[in-house]
C-alpha cells in the first residue's frame, strides 16, 4: 500500500527564512518536507505510514494581516497536492502562528481532509480551533518539538486513517468539550487522594472535570392580564398518560411527548403517571398533580383567573437526560407554543 | 429547557425543588416546589390540604409571570 | 478504634451437601439456605445460582451486591441494627471472603437495577465481573406493595451474606490488613505536622430504591455525623438503593470503600485521615442545605486541612455535592470531590446539574451516557426484557438477537463515584 500523502504548513522561522523581520512573507509551496517536517519523516511509527510530499510556508504577520486572500492561497496549495492529511505546525505559543495553524487546520478539515495541529495550550489559537480540531498539547517553547511530534504523529495518523480517537487525556490533545471514557492506571480513589496531596501543598494539580460557565437568556416581558392569557404546562418531571404510550425512557430521554390535556380537570392514578426513574414514582403515580398541577388551573380557568390552558402539555424525563438533548426538546417545545399563540409557561421539574 | 422556551420571549415561570440547579441552568422567574418526588404536593397532608398548597405555589407562580424582572429572581410563597 | 481484616481469598462457590469453606471454595446448601430466606412471607419463592468470573453469564436486573463477612472478635456482628443486634462495630477482628459476593436479583421494583455481565464488553465495566457470584433470585408474594418488595429483597441478600460470612468464622486468615483510627487529641499529638483529612462519604436517601441505612437508621432521617471508617467495614452502612446502577454504591462498595483504603495507605504518612464525615442527600431543599451546612461545621470543628468528598447518583444530588464543597472550601478547608457524568450519548453536553468555581479539583468515574454494545451471553440469570426499561435503557435496547445496545448506566458500579474504577473521561 502507498504511504499517506501529508502536506505540512509551517512559519517563516521554521522554514529557517527568518524571525520577525520576514514575517511578512507570502505564502510558498515547497516539495518535501522543511524543518520541522523532518522530525516527523524520521518518526518510525509515522514514516512506516506517511510521509510528508510538500511544505505550505507562510509569514505569520501575512497571514493574519491577509487572512482571507492568505487562506485562499494556502488551500489551493494544500489542495494541489492532493493530499491524505493536512499537519499544521506544531505552534507552541507563537500566538500569531498558533492562530494560523488553527485556520488553516479548521479550513481543511471543513473541505473533508483530514488535519491536526499543536500548540501550548495558552496559545490563543487554542481557545479559538480546540473544538474544531484536534489540537495537540505541546510545550511553551520549540524545546518541546520532540515531544510534540511523539504526540501528534501517531493522532495523525489514526485521524487520516478515520480510525476511533480516544479520550484527550490519552492522545494529548487539549479538551475540546467532547467528553470520553477511558481506563486511568489508577482508580478514582487513589487519583482524588494524590490530587488531595498535591492541593494541600499548593502543588500543580490537574482536575479531570473543569466546570462549566452557563449562560444565559433575557427574561420574557410579564403578563399584563392573567385573565386572558393562555398558559402551556411542560413538566421534566415524566408525567405521561398511564402505560407510558410513547415509552420515554426512564434516564436520558431520548424525546418528549406531547399530550391532549383538555378533557381532563384532575389528573388521577388512573390516567396519568411518571415515567422517570430518578425520584421515587409512588406519588407522582398516585396523583400526577402534584408534578403537573391540572387539577388547579382548571379550577381558576372555571373562576376566570386564568384565560386558558393550552390544549396540548409538554413531558420528557429530566433524569439523566443531556442539557443538549434537553435544550434541544424545549426548542423545538417552544417553536410550537409560539406558533400556537401561547402566553406564559408554567414549567415544573421534579 | 427554561431558556430554550424563554429564548423564543415566552416568560416562564418554573417551579423547582432544587432552587440552586434552577439559577445555575439560568431560569428567570423561580417558584420553590416541596420536594422532588412531589413538587406540588405533599403527600403527609389531607387531599384538601394538599390542594391549598398547590393553589398557594400555582398562584406564586401566575403572579411571577405577572411580574416584571430583569435578574433572576425567587418568588417565595412560604 | 482498631480492626483486622482476617482475609480468606475464595476462588469458587459450588452447591453441596453440607454448607462450608474449604481450601477456598464456598459449599452451600441451598434448600438450607433457601429455607432461611423463604422465613421471610413476603417473599413467594427464591432461586440461587452460581455466576463466576469469565462464565458466559449475564446478571439482571441486579439489586445489591455483597460481600460476606463475619466478625471473629469484637464488639457486635455484621450489619448491625439490621441483621444483628445495635452495637459499636469497627474494632476486633472481621474475617474478609474475599473473591466472592451475594447478588440479588429476582423482578424488577424500579427503573434502576442494573446489569452485570460476567465476560466480554460489560465485564470490563463492573468490577463484580471479578467475583464468585452467589445469585439469590427472590420473587415477591402476589401483590406487594414496592417498598415491602425492595426490603423483602434487601434484606434476603443481607441474610444470605450474613449465612455465608459466618461459615469462615473458625478459618485461619491467609493474610491480615489492620486499620486503626485515634482520637482527635492523639492524632494531633502524634503527626503534628501532618495535614488533617477526613472523607466525607454522601449518602443517597431519596425514597423508594434511593435510600441508605446507618445502623438500621434510614440515612435520610439523620443528620450529618461522625463514623469511624472501621465501623463501615463492618457492615454499619448498608445499601438500600440504586441510583442508575453505574451509580449506585452497593453495600458491597460500603464494605470496600476504596476512598478509606487509600487514604489508610497515606495515613501516617503524608497525612493523618482524621475520620469519616456522613451525609445525606435528601429531596427537600432545606434539607439540602441543613445537611451541607453541618458537614461543613464539622470539617471546620474537627480542624481539617483537606477532604475528599463523594457523590452517589446524580442530577439533583449534584447540588449537594457542589453546595458540600462550596461550603467546605469557604472554611478554608481543600476539596476534592469525586462524582460521574453525564454528559450526552454524544459526550458534548455539560456534565453535572450544578457547577460552582470552588469546585477546582474534580475527579470523575465517566461519562454514564456513553453507549456500549453488550453480546448475547449464554445465559442470563433474571430478566432480560427489563433492559428495555432501566435507567440507561432505551425502547429497543434489548436486540433480537439477545445483544443490548445501552447507556453505561446500567451496567452495575460502572462509572462509581467512590472511585472504586479506573474508568475516567475527560
Amino acid at each position: 500500500m502507498s504511504k499517506l500523502r501529508v502536506v505540512h504548513y509551517i512559519n517563516q522561522f521554521f522554514a529557517n527564512i527568518g524571525g520577525e523581520e520576514k514575517a511578512d512573507y507570502q505564502p510558498e509551496l515547497r516539495e518535501g518536507f522543511v524543518g520541522p517536517g523532518m522530525a516527523f519523516n524520521q518518526n518510525k511509527e509515522f514514516a512506516d505510514e506517511a510521509e510528508i510530499v510538500a511544505t505550505v510556508i507562510c509569514g505569520d504577520s501575512y497571514f493574519n494581516e491577509n487572512v482571507d486572500s492568505a487562506l485562499e492561497t494556502v488551500m489551493g496549495m494544500i489542495k494541489s497536492q492532493n493530499p491524505d492529511l493536512v499537519i499544521c505546525g506544531p505552534a507552541f505559543n507563537a500566538g500569531r502562528y498558533g492562530v494560523a495553524c488553527g485556520t488553516v487546520a479548521a479550513a481543511v478539515n471543513k473541505a473533508g481532509i483530514p488535519a491536526i495541529t499543536g500548540m501550548y495550550k495558552e496559545n490563543p489559537g487554542a481557545d479559538m480551533f480546540k473544538k474544531e480540531v484536534y489540537i495537540i498539547s505541546t510545550k511553551n517553547s520549540a524545546a518541546g518539538m520532540r515531544d510534540a511530534v511523539k504526540k501528534m504523529a501517531p493522532l495523525a495518523i489514526k485521524v487520516a486513517k478515520g480510525e476511533a480517537i480516544g479520550a484527550s487525556a490519552e492522545e494529548g490533545y487539549l479538551p475540546n468539550g467532547i467528553r470520553k471514557n477511558f481506563f486511568e492506571k489508577k482508580r478514582g480513589s487513589q487519583r482524588a487522594v494524590e490530587m488531595l496531596i498535591k492541593k494541600l501543598a499548593d502543588k500543580e494539580f490537574e482536575t479531570e472535570y473543569e466546570m462549566p460557565s452557563f449562560d444565559r437568556v433575557a427574561p420574557g416581558e410579564a403578563i399584563k392580564d392573567m385573565s386572558k392569557a393562555k398558559i402551556a404546562l411542560v413538566t421534566s418531571g415524566g408525567i405521561v398518560p398511564k402505560g407510558n404510550p410513547d415509552h420515554i425512557e426512564s434516564s436520558s430521554a431520548s424525546k418528549y411527548g406531547q399530550y391532549d390535556i383538555s378533557m381532563f380537570t384532575d389528573l388521577t392514578a388512573e390516567t396519568h403517571e411518571t415515567a422517570h426513574g430518578g425520584y421515587d414514582p409512588v406519588y407522582a403515580n398516585a396523583d400526577a398533580d402534584r408534578v403537573l398541577p391540572v387539577d388547579v388551573i382548571k379550577e381558576y380557568i372555571e373562576e376566570g383567573k386564568i384565560g386558558s390552558l393550552h390544549q396540548y402539555y409538554y413531558a420528557t424525563v429530566g433524569n439523566g437526560t443531556a442539557v443538549a438533548s434537553a435544550k434541544k426538546y424545549a426548542t423545538e417545545i417552544g417553536k410550537k407554543l409560539v406558533d400556537d399563540h401561547v402566553d406564559a409557561v408554567i414549567l415544573t421539574s421534579t | 429547557m427554561v431558556k430554550a422556551i424563554e429564548a423564543y420571549g415566552i416568560p416562564v415561570v418554573h417551579i423547582a425543588t432544587v432552587v440552586p440547579i434552577s439559577q445555575t441552568v439560568g431560569a428567570n422567574r423561580i417558584v420553590p416546589a416541596i420536594a422532588i418526588p412531589h413538587p406540588l404536593g405533599n403527600p403527609a397532608l389531607t387531599h384538601e390540604e394538599e390542594k391549598e398548597i398547590r393553589k398557594k405555589i400555582v398562584n406564586k407562580a401566575l403572579e411571577a409571570l405577572q411580574t416584571p424582572v430583569e435578574d433572576q429572581t425567587v418568588f417565595e410563597w412560604k | 478504634m482498631k480492626l483486622e481484616l482476617g482475609i480468606i481469598p475464595i476462588s469458587d462457590i459450588q452447591f453441596g451437601p453440607e454448607s462450608k469453606v474449604e481450601n477456598g471454595t464456598i459449599y452451600v446448601n441451598a434448600e438450607e439456605l433457601k429455607a432461611l430466606i423463604l422465613e421471610d412471607e413476603a417473599l413467594q419463592s427464591v432461586e440461587l445460582d452460581i455466576a463466576r468470573p469469565g462464565e458466559s453469564v449475564r446478571i439482571m436486573p441486579v439489586k445489591d451486591v455483597i460481600e460476606p463477612r463475619v466478625k471473629v472478635s469484637g464488639e457486635g456482628a455484621m450489619f448491625p441494627g439490621v441483621i444483628s443486634k445495635v452495637a459499636t462495630v469497627g474494632s476486633g477482628r472481621t474475617n474478609v471472603l474475599r473473591g466472592s459476593a451475594v447478588v440479588t436479583t429476582g423482578k424488577i421494583v424500579g427503573f434502576q437495577e442494573g446489569i452485570i455481565d460476567m465476560t466480554g464488553e460489560g465485564a470490563k465495566y463492573t468490577p463484580f465481573s471479578q467475583l464468585n457470584n452467589l445469585v439469590v433470585v427472590c420473587e415477591p408474594v402476589d401483590g406487594l406493595a414496592k417498598h415491602a418488595h425492595e426490603k423483602a429483597v434487601r434484606l434476603a441478600g443481607l441474610k444470605t451474606a450474613d449465612y455465608i460470612g459466618k461459615l469462615a468464622k473458625n478459618i485461619e486468615a491467609e493474610e491480615i490488613e489492620t486499620y486503626e483510627t485515634v482520637s482527635v487529641k492523639e492524632g494531633l499529638q502524634r503527626w503534628p505536622d501532618l495535614p488533617r483529612v477526613a472523607y466525607v462519604l454522601m449518602l443517597q436517601s431519596q425514597g423508594l430504591l434511593h435510600d441508605t441505612y446507618v445502623y438500621g437508621v434510614d440515612a435520610k432521617q439523620s443528620l450529618t455525623t461522625v463514623i469511624m471508617p472501621t465501623e463501615i467495614m463492618d457492615g454499619a452502612i448498608l445499601s438500600g438503593n440504586c441510583v442508575s446502577a453505574c451509580d449506585k454504591n452497593t453495600t458491597y462498595h460500603h464494605l470496600n470503600n476504596p476512598v478509606i483504603k487509600d487514604l489508610f495507605a497515606q495515613h501516617g504518612k503524608t497525612l493523618n485521615f482524621v475520620g469519616v464525615i456522613i451525609t445525606n442527600e435528601n429531596v427537600y431543599l432545606a434539607d439540602k442545605m441543613r445537611s451541607s451546612d453541618w458537614t461543613a461545621k464539622l470539617c471546620d470543628w474537627l480542624g481539617l486541612d483537606g477532604a475528599i468528598v463523594s457523590q452517589e447518583g446524580f442530577g439533583n444530588p449534584d447540588t449537594d455535592l457542589i453546595m458540600n464543597c462550596k461550603k467546605i472550601e469557604a472554611k478554608g478547608v481543600k476539596t476534592v470531590i469525586i462524582t460521574d457524568e453525564y454528559a450526552g450519548r454524544d459526550g458534548a453536553s455539560q456534565s453535572l446539574a450544578d457547577a460552582d468555581a470552588a469546585a477546582t479539583a474534580v475527579v470523575t468515574g465517566g461519562n454514564a451516557n456513553e453507549v456500549i454494545h453488550l453480546p448475547k451471553l449464554d445465559k442470563v440469570i433474571g430478566y432480560p426484557e427489563v433492559a428495555d426499561i432501566i435507567a440507561g435503557g432505551f425502547d429497543g435496547s434489548l436486540q433480537a438477537d439477545g445483544s443490548i445496545i445501552a447507556e453505561l448506566q446500567v451496567i452495575t458500579g460502572a462509572t462509581n463515584e467512590m472511585g472504586f474504577n479506573t474508568l475516567s473521561a475527560r
